[in-house]
């Protein structure tokens, strides 16, 4: 990950400063940064998303492609994560400095969206055993300003409520083969339901106190974090601990509550914006990458 | 009560520009044509094609006599004699440190001229050498003056004065060098309770200003006791106006940090990074300061 090398009495105010809730930006240990997000924004995918929190910038797309079932899970379609850590986001990830950072947050999301309850994964399945839509999603990281795994689980989310998956209409042959044609309406399109679908919020362990949101600074004087994933209605998927440091269980159950009520009011915000953007329609001006 | 503030993303508009001071600047970007005169010498920043001068990178036209070259507005720091900067100690070689001052290639500090402390004035010895290491270490904050530039562009740096060394608690911000107005003196204690040494290469540092003046240790003895709330405040709103500042592209200097200040007290600290109150903050802060000057 991404780090900065601060100086001893650096981390003593940040640490201090946590302790008494108040953060070297100003803001209390459960508030996040000024987030920006806007979907739509690459043209070729079925959805895209792209979330700016601070200095993390964070590109999603979801493609939809048609292929086989698993066969444990027959009349199910699936979800496979890619996440790309872009050379431009910090030098650390130039050639393949990047790929081990990328195969932990797409386990992570891998993890974060086992959960049957996520998406309807019934949706997608055409044909039981046969044909169903996979959704790719591809996870581009643009710039490492700290707390990447919040961002990228909002972009995410922001790209599958995006997305658009066109409707087919399975026929039978007279033979017994099916052939599946899609509607030529682009409008004519199925969209996920993304009320249950999780965002990670990273609870940082700095000193005594647990912070939300934490910037690269931050991140280097804490030893322990704690990655939860809530969904809307305040319920964990999923649980992980990353860092060196150890924790203390009194301190896990403190950190699960934070996290539940932070997890509320960020699925509240998030769903806000969306609809916001929604409503606003082919109205809005396309902010993209050159704003 | 968390706060989650998630907003769409609004296009950046056009800071205008206030009255021209000193007359118009040649502006050119990257691939610009500067002249068609043969009879120019052609300076950094440019470079001949088909018998035009071209600009390789985005700044103001510079005319000495023949010789144009291009400064330009975004760049990396590049040393003066008598500069003041604060740095991170990145590497502890053999007789000296090296530190990172956000240029082209790592400055250079000597163990010779380090201070010793009390500051007694004798030659360096092994031990010295030994105990580098327990006085700077990799990680560290310092504030130096530039003693020299060596010919390709590495600075040398030296901290022969008390009021110089290690910095202690605070908070640093990093901008870019080109709007750190140079002035006579980098170090202020504001008004408003807390101090600022505004480093030309871009790294401004902020802390709480120090009870007694009169003894200045030259950075030996680091207080590690905690900072009081207020003056984190106080830190905490001065950081937010420094970065409020450099999103709209105005020069920083002791004036337009306390006006932005000023301007800043009926806000709340973490409300100040919103685009819409830096907006207005800057635009009364350039107010005061055009009234000041004019």
């Amino acid at each position: 990950m991404a780090s900065v090398v601060l100086s001893e009495a650096e981390k003593l105010y940040i640490v201090h400063g946590v302790q008494e809730d108040l953060r070297v930006d100003g803001r209390g240990c459960e508030d996040y940064r000024c987030a920006e997000v806007e979907t739509d924004v690459v043209s070729n995918t079925s959805g895209s998303a792209r979330v700016k929190l601070g200095h993390t910038d964070i590109l999603v797309g979801v493609k939809a492609e048609m292929g086989t079932p698993k066969l444990e899970k027959p009349d199910e379609g699936y979800l496979e994560f890619f996440v790309d850590c872009s050379a431009n986001a910090t030098p650390e990830f130039e050639g393949r400095g990047g790929e081990e950072l990328g195969a932990e947050i797409a386990n992570t999301l891998y993890r974060v969206f086992s959960s049957e309850s996520s998406v309807d994964l019934k949706s997608l399945c055409i044909n039981p055993r046969e044909h169903c839509w996979i959704l790719y999603v591809d996870v581009l990281l643009l710039e490492c300003g700290g707390n990447l795994f919040d961002a990228i689980s909002i972009a995410v989310k922001a790209a599958l409520f995006n997305t658009r998956i066109p409707k087919v209409q399975v026929s039978e042959d007279e033979e017994g083969s099916k052939e599946i044609e899609l509607s030529d309406d682009p409008y004519d399109c199925i969209r996920l339901n993304v009320d249950d679908v999780p965002c990670i919020v990273t609870l940082s362990k700095i000193g005594y106190r647990h912070v939300v949101d934490a910037t690269l600074q931050e991140e280097a004087c804490s030893l322990a974090s704690l990655l939860i994933s809530v969904t809307s209605k305040g319920s964990l998927t999923s649980l992980k601990k990353v860092g060196k440091g150890s924790l203390d269980p009194e301190s896990i159950f403190e950190m699960m509550e934070t996290g539940k009520r932070v997890g509320k009011s960020l699925h509240i915000a998030l769903q806000k914006v969306l609809d916001e953007e929604e409503s606003l329609g082919s109205s809005r001006q396309k902010v993209g990458f050159l704003g | 009560m968390a706060a989650v503030s998630m907003r769409l993303p609004v296009a950046r508009k056009a800071v205008v520009p206030s009255a021209p001071r000193g007359g118009e600047k040649h502006l050119v970007a990257p691939g610009d044509t500067i002249t068609t005169d043969t009879g120019y010498m052609r300076g950094h920043g440019t470079y001949v094609e088909e018998e035009k001068l071209i600009a390789s990178v985005a700044g103001a036209v510079e005319r000495v006599n023949k010789l144009v070259c291009v400064r330009a507005l975004k760049t990396r720091y590049n040393g003066e004699v008598g500069d003041i900067v604060v740095g991170r100690i990145t590497e502890v070689q053999q007789k000296r440190w090296k530190v990172e001052t956000n240029s082209r290639l790592d400055s250079v500090l000597l163990l010779s001229s380090m201070n010793l402390p009390g500051g007694e004035l004798r030659r360096r010895s092994a031990e010295d050498e030994l105990a580098m290491r327990d006085y700077l270490q990799e990680g560290d904050l310092i504030s130096a003056e530039v003693q020299s530039v060596f010919s390709d562009g590495a600075v040398s740096l030296h901290t022969r004065s008390l009021k110089y060394g290690k910095l202690g608690q605070g908070v640093l911000v990093q901008v870019p060098p080109s709007l750190v107005k140079r002035q006579k003196t980098h170090f202020h204690d504001l008004p408003c309770g807390a101090s600022v040494i505004l480093g030309n290469n871009g790294f401004i540092w902020i802390y709480p200003t120090p009870e007694q003046k009169d003894e200045e240790a030259g950075g030996f003895i680091t207080n590690l006791e905690p900072v009081p709330l207020s003056d984190r405040e106080v830190i905490s709103r001065l950081r937010n106006c420094i970065v409020a500042l450099v999103n709209q592209k105005l020069m920083l200097f002791d004036t337009s940090i306390l006006y932005c200040y000023e301007a800043s007290l009926p806000h709340q600290i973490k409300d100040i990074l919103k685009p819409e109150v830096m907006e207005e903050i800057v635009l009364e802060t350039r107010q005061r300061l055009l009234d000041l000057e004019g």
